[in-house]
């Protein structure tokens, strides 16, 4: 239940009031309205966590390829040891 | 899709896998918090990946799994009265009562819908003035932000036949109820990522410092979970019991401000029933003040009839670890997803589910991953 998917925010609809602040996020093609009240910092173009209809947290995009930069270095290293075979 | 598909990688996880043989040296037993973590795990067979002394025992995050049965009579005699619209998640739908299930009333003719948000059930309310709509609300501190904006939409909104079933409990409390516990085989835990994304990871400091139990605060993916075992198991072999956390791109330390701000304005923290490991103190939600009114639970008033649980499920030592379900004499005999007696054959995050889905009857055998190009040891 605890399952929540990134999509990327395509349109923001405001309201006056932030608890209905809503945005339109493409989930690989499907289009589905969120409440971004929880994310504030939500802008068009930034992929978002959403959970049950509400974007829960902004992905850092950054931080997203730290385990993959991780095992970059970790073959290169390995490479350097000359544990894999050029 | 971005920002899952990347952490389904093959060759990422048998280099990372490699990474846990690497630092293995004695056996460990790790426990995954939540049960969607549970269904990557089995799904993808990524214990098949790990070195045998890595031991992975499924924990009790799965609300639909720990909702008492009592409730769950009380939603379905709720769901049953003529003026109401009940509205549930999916997965809530074949938990069985004492004698039926929410699909059993819906068969029977009970206006019972699937909703994906609880801000369709407040949608269905206002379209729908003339009758009552209740939504189920269940679910761990991931789902309370929904929740509670629903509640609050709908104070804010003055939709007065709508109300909420609450059934929500909290994961720190279960982690102390199972540490205390005499039979507790846990020595490591993955901690539920998107949980941590709403409410941050402060309040498991105090928990690993008390047990000196590793905590890493895991993503969902294979990779995430790989990465997650890779880091307990590092400070299980270097003598460290710290709160670390592997799902960085979603989930910081302070974790979704505005949302514990919306839970607190609307819930309060209250002792909560576990279907499986009874009453845990401090372990759960319920309406607070001005939103009472919208709580289900003083709207209608209880059943007399006395909850009855199957005597052949051994969902609570399932919960706790103790056992895995291949392990349960009912598994895949008398239970089945089609004929529960369980909520963990029931719930997309149930680990009696996962294992009948992925075909898991028994123990593998592991064998170490090599990599391409690298000469295996």
């Amino acid at each position: 239940m605890c399952l929540a998917v990134p999509g990327r925010v395509v349109e923001i609809m405001d309201d006056s009031d932030i608890a209905f602040r809503r945005g339109r996020v493409d989930f690989g093609g499907i289009r589905k309205e969120i409440n971004l009240a929880y994310t504030p910092e939500a802008t068009i173009g930034k992929y978002v966590l959403v959970h049950v209809g509400f974007a829960i947290s902004v992905i850092d995009e950054d931080e997203a390829k730290r385990v993959f930069k991780y095992l970059e270095e970790l073959g290169a290293l390995k490479e350097e040891l000359g544990e894999i075979p050029q | 899709m971005k920002f899952l598909s990347e952490y389904r990688d093959q060759k990422a996880a048998d280099q990372l896998a490699q990474q846990i043989w690497k630092k293995v040296t004695r056996p460990w037993t790790v426990m995954e918090i939540c049960g969607g973590q549970t269904h990557t795990i089995v799904k993808c067979g990524l214990e098949d990946l790990l070195p045998r002394d890595i031991t992975l025992v499924h924990g009790p995050g799965c609300p639909v799994c720990v909702t008492p049965i009592d409730l769950i009579d009380k939603a379905v005699a709720i769901a049953r009265r003529p003026e109401v619209i009940f509205c549930s998640f999916g997965d809530m739908l074949r938990v069985p009562g004492s004698s039926k299930s929410l699909f059993d009333a819906k068969a029977e003719g009970a206006d019972v819908r699937i909703v994906y948000s609880p801000l369709d059930a407040l949608k269905l309310a206002k379209s729908n003035p003339d009758r009552q709509v209740v939504f189920f609300a269940v679910g761990f501190e991931t789902t309370a932000p929904a929740n509670a904006m629903a509640a609050w939409q709908a104070d804010h909104d003055q939709v007065e036949n709508f109300s909420q079933l609450v059934s929500h409990v909290l994961v720190p409390p279960a982690m102390e109820a199972l540490l205390s516990s005499e039979s507790c085989v846990v020595q490591g835990f993955l901690a539920a990522g998107h949980v941590c994304t709403v409410m941050g990871y402060e309040e498991y400091f105090p928990i690993a410092e008390r047990y000196r139990v590793p905590i890493v605060v895991t993503g969902f993916e294979p990779l995430d979970i790989l990465e997650g075992i890779f880091m307990t198991v590092s400070q299980l072999e270097e003598c460290r019991h710290e709160v670390e956390n592997q799902y960085v791109r979603a989930t910081r330390r302070e974790g979704n401000r505005p949302a514990q701000e919306r839970i607190t304005e609307v819930f309060e923290v209250v002792n909560r029933q576990w279907r499986g490991l009874g009453e845990i103190p401090a372990s759960g939600f319920q309406l607070r003040g001005r939103f009472q009114k919208y709580d289900a639970n003083r709207r209608y008033p209880s059943s007399a009839e006395p909850a009855r649980e199957s005597l052949e499920c051994i969902s609570g030592l399932i919960l706790q670890g103790i056992k895995k379900p291949h392990e349960c004499p009912a598994f895949a005999v008398k239970c089945t997803p089609e004929n529960p007696l369980g909520a963990p054959m029931v719930s997309s995050e149930g680990a009696c589910a996962a294992y009948y889905h992925y075909g898991r009857r028994q123990s593998h055998d592991r064998i170490q991953p090599e990599l391409s190009g690298t000469p295996s040891r």
